[in-house]
This record gives C-alpha cells, sequence and structure tokens, in this order.
C-alpha cells in the first residue's frame, strides 16, 4: 500500500511539473504574447495619456502670454516647498502699480508631482507635462523658471 | 540587543540576514541564531528606511499629508490615501458623494490586486521560480496603465482627496477596467498551473510556518496573514466603509494556518477583488467626483480614527487635532509591523531555509513597517 502511495504521488508531481512547463512551453513558441517593450528604442512611438504627472509647466499661448496673476495659492499648496514665487510691481497705463510675477521658481529636484498645486490654481496658469526623463549632470539645472522671458499676464486674467 | 556576529555560548551560531538581500524585499535586518540548520531565534532590527512620516505630517496641512502615505505602503497607496482622506473627512462631517466612493472603492479593489499580483510574482521569485514573477507583471502592467491613465501615476497616485477624488475617472476608464477582467480571467489559471498546484511549491509551503488562530490574534496580525489562520478581521466586513456594506462579496478564511494557507488567502482574494470591480464597474452612478470643501480645511478639536483594509490588513490613521489647519499629532497603525512580530514565533524550530518562504507569505513591504 506504502510503495503504491508512493508511486502515485511521484505520478502527480511529475505531472504537475509538466503541466507547468508546458505554459512555458507555449510562451516561448507564441511570440506575439509577449508584451515587453524595447524603452530607450520606442522613445519615438511612446504615448502618454494626458494626466500623466511628469514635471510642473507653465502654460504660455503664441503672443507669450501666460494666465498666473502671482497670488502663491500653488506655493502654498505644496508640501515640500517646490514652488517660489517672485513678485514685482508692473505700472499700469493708467499710472497704477499692479502686482506680477517676475519669476516663477520651481524645484524639480523636490517635487513629488503629487498634483496639489495645479488643483489649487484659480486661473490654470499651471499644468502637468507629460516628460519623464528628468536627469541632468548638474543639480542646478533642475531648478526651472516657469515663466518664459519676457513673457507677460493675459488680458483679463485676474 | 544580541551579538550580531560570531557564535554564542551554547554553540549557536548568529547570522545576518539583510539588510541588504534580495529576499527581504527591502532593508529588513533579520538577525537569525541558528543551531546547525534550526532556527533558534529571529530578531528583526528595523530602522534603516525611517523617514519619520508621522512628524512630517505634523507640519503639513490636511491636504497635504495625504501624499505622504502613498510612501509608506506603496504597494496600497490607493488604499493608503483613502484611510486618510476618510479619517479628515469623518472629522469635517463631510458628505462624500455617491460617485466619489464608487471610484474610490474601484480603485481599492484595482490596487489589491496589483499589489497581491507583485506579491504572487515575488513570493514564486523568493522559492526560486522566476518565470512567475513576469507573468504577474504582465497583468499588473493592465492596471497600472489604467491607474495612469485616470490618476496621472502609476504607483504614488495622491488621488483621493478629503471630499472625493482629485479628478474624474478617464472616459476610457470603464472600457480598459472590463478589458482588465478578461485578461485577467483568462490568465488566472497560468497561476494555478505555473505555482499552485506545483509539487516543489506544495511541499515547501504546506505545514511551514504555522500560526494558530490565538497566537495571530496576539500578535495583532491582520489581513492575509491572520484570515490563512482562520481568524475574521476583514474590515470591510467588520466596520465597513464607504459603499462595501452594499457590496456583495465574501471574506476569505483559511483554516491551516501555516504558508500555504495564506497564499491561498491572497490568490482567491484576487478573484473576489474581481467580483467587487465587476458589481460596480457598470453601476458608477452620475453626479459629482468631489464633494464642496472650504480652501482650508481645519479639524474639530478632537481625537479621530479611521481604519480601513489595505492588501496587507489594518491600517489606521489617528489625528489629534488642537482646532488648527495642520494635525497635532498623527499615528499611523501599519499592518506590516504587526504581521512581522509573528515571524519569531512562526520560525522557531523550522529550517533555515524555510524562513524566506515564511517571510514571503507575511507579504512585507518596509517601508511600511518602519514609517
Amino acid at each position: 500500500m506504502f510503495i503504491l502511495k508512493y508511486i502515485k504521488e511521484v505520478y502527480s508531481g511529475l505531472k504537475s511539473l509538466v503541466v507547468g512547463l508546458r505554459r512555458t512551453l507555449y510562451y516561448f513558441s507564441h511570440h506575439k504574447e509577449i508584451i515587453t517593450q524595447q524603452y530607450p528604442d520606442n522613445r519615438d512611438t511612446l504615448v502618454f495619456p494626458d494626466r500623466f504627472k511628469g514635471e510642473v509647466v507653465m502654460v504660455h499661448d503664441d503672443k507669450n502670454e501666460h494666465a498666473c496673476t502671482g497670488c502663491t495659492a500653488c506655493e502654498l499648496a505644496c508640501p515640500n516647498a517646490t514652488i517660489k514665487i517672485i513678485t514685482k510691481f508692473d505700472i499700469t497705463p493708467e499710472g497704477k502699480k499692479k502686482k506680477a510675477i517676475d519669476k516663477f521658481v520651481y524645484h524639480l529636484e523636490l517635487c513629488t508631482m503629487c498634483n496639489l498645486c495645479v488643483v489649487a490654481c484659480p486661473t490654470d496658469a499651471i499644468k502637468m507635462a507629460q516628460t519623464f526623463e528628468h536627469s541632468v549632470y548638474n543639480r542646478a539645472e533642475l531648478t526651472k523658471i516657469l515663466n518664459k522671458p519676457d513673457s507677460k499676464i493675459r488680458d483679463g486674467v485676474e | 540587543m544580541v551579538e550580531e556576529i560570531g557564535s554564542t555560548a551554547d554553540g549557536n551560531i548568529i547570522l545576518n540576514v539583510g539588510p541588504q538581500h534580495p529576499a527581504t524585499h527591502g532593508v529588513l535586518h533579520l538577525v537569525i541564531t541558528i543551531n546547525g540548520e534550526t532556527i533558534q531565534k529571529v530578531e528583526p532590527h528595523l530602522g534603516y528606511i525611517h523617514r519619520s512620516i508621522e512628524k512630517m505630517c505634523e507640519s503639513l496641512t490636511y491636504r497635504q499629508f495625504i501624499y505622504v502615505t502613498s510612501r509608506m505602503d506603496y504597494l496600497s497607496s490607493h488604499i493608503n490615501n483613502h484611510a486618510c482622506a476618510l479619517c479628515v473627512e469623518k472629522g469635517l462631517q463631510i458628505e462624500v458623494p455617491l460617485r466619489a466612493q464608487v471610484i474610490r472603492v474601484l480603485m481599492d479593489e484595482l490596487t489589491r490586486i496589483a499589489s497581491h499580483e507583485l506579491w504572487w510574482g515575488a513570493m514564486a521569485m523568493d522559492l526560486g521560480a522566476f518565470t512567475p514573477f513576469f507573468h504577474a507583471f504582465r497583468e499588473r502592467e493592465a492596471i497600472n496603465d489604467i491607474m495612469e491613465e485616470t490618476c496621472g501615476a502609476r504607483l504614488t497616485m495622491n488621488y483621493m482627496v478629503p471630499g472625493g477624488v482629485m479628478q474624474d475617472i478617464h472616459p476610457n476608464f470603464q472600457k480598459r477596467v472590463k478589458e482588465f477582467i478578461a485578461l485577467f480571467k483568462s490568465k488566472v489559471s497560468e497561476y494555478n498551473e505555473l505555482v499552485t498546484g506545483n509539487i516543489i511549491f506544495q511541499n515547501r509551503m504546506k505545514g511551514v510556518g504555522n500560526l494558530s488562530a490565538a497566537d495571530a490574534i496576539s500578535f495583532g496580525c491582520t489581513g492575509p496573514t491572520a484570515r490563512g489562520s482562520g481568524v475574521s478581521c476583514d474590515i470591510r466586513k467588520l466596520y465597513p466603509y464607504e459603499i462595501y456594506d452594499t457590496i456583495n462579496f465574501e471574506e476569505i478564511l483559511e483554516t491551516e494556518g501555516d504558508s500555504f494557507a495564506r497564499y491561498m488567502v491572497r490568490v482567491r482574494e484576487m478573484s473576489q477583488s474581481i467580483s467587487i470591480i465587476e458589481q460596480l464597474i457598470d453601476n458608477i452612478p452620475e453626479g459629482d467626483f468631489q464633494a464642496k470643501t472650504k480652501a482650508v480645511l481645519k479639524l474639530p478639536k478632537g481625537e479621530f480614527y479611521q481604519r480601513v483594509e489595505t492588501a496587507r490588513g489594518d491600517f489606521g490613521v489617528y489625528i489629534v487635532s488642537e482646532g488648527g489647519t495642520t494635525p497635532y499629532r498623527i499615528k499611523f497603525r501599519s499592518p506590516g509591523f504587526s504581521n512581522l512580530s509573528a515571524l519569531d514565533h512562526m520560525a522557531r524550530g523550522s529550517k533555515l531555509g524555510d524562513l524566506v518562504a515564511m517571510m514571503g507569505t507575511l507579504d512585507l513591504v518596509i517601508p511600511d513597517i518602519d514609517r
């Protein structure tokens, strides 16, 4: 009786190994089911979803105008002090002083892509970009100024 | 504190596993006392990845601190964020719209599947089988793609905010989830063919790492670790949050209490999560995805506690508020820490080679233990 049980166990054990190996052989002969992406080679064809959180950018239109009023809502919403807004005072044609951004400093090295600044922005001036290859040789390059040179606030944005 | 090197007076050898060891899945340091091949004592040393998250949270507002919890149990980051959001909502007494609740539960269950998939692959890899790891990641990749499309990130989503979810679901969400369900169902038989039925796997798992129901309770084990010993501890059933009390699902229980029972609990839980998703995916109600909240959240003075069921067990958030914009004190109850404490009890008297199998079935995520 003992020997019979032993042989039975050996047989079922071998069978389970063959069943598993069959799966391996199946994929060995079915190349089309392999979904591996050859990453650096397919860089040109990579498509990212619109919501992918890569880095914060400021939206500029064709006339080099943005919608940032310098209200610092994003600065307050950020958990890591990633954003620092330096404001200046512009003189309007009527002779009044008006607050505007001088520099929108963004520290990519501190950013955790939590999206809280984009949600907090009342004028949709910033958004998340789909870039993801952020490596640089010098750490200072990660500190970015998001408003483009000579850009100004779009008319009508308060 | 024991000696970390050498041998003890009675001829036992002290062996270090980790902190840099592939089988510990992170920087876990185990000081093991062995007599020949037999384990006498296992002593985990923690602190290698301590980031003082609880202290950090004290300087962050109630909107900001949620993202930090994604960095604890990074495999169930959605569920961690969910617990924090629920706790803040409890304090503010915000009514979350039904649509947001359904989206949250869907995301939770997708996360649970993704977490168990990764565990399944890593578990088999611990025992020397490398192929299952890739098979598990193939299905997990499908979930990650869904997450990427709706939440914008693959691992640390920060999608749950107090009052609901950050953005509405992507228009493709329902279609993609249905595709995933079909994919998962066609592939789940592979899991049993490759690993569950395998004779080598069964011999290494059955009767190894026994944990009785009484011990599981006394060590504070929760989640699949305790359910493998027959302890009913599913927070979704016992203390239902969101819409879990209206969903039809069963709590998976195995009574053997060995490594194989814990393995089976997790494998069966994946199918259970799929059935929850199937019930909800066509019934996402219309409405707001976020309740109207004030710009600055201030919790009233008091103490608030909320527990949820993550992929590893009972995760609790305890907030003490002084009435300000930042919490006075935050405590996280992480399931991994309690589950790890049972390892010494499980491993005593068994062979050194089985330790990796036991550790695998505990499903340890070290940043969750250390915080």
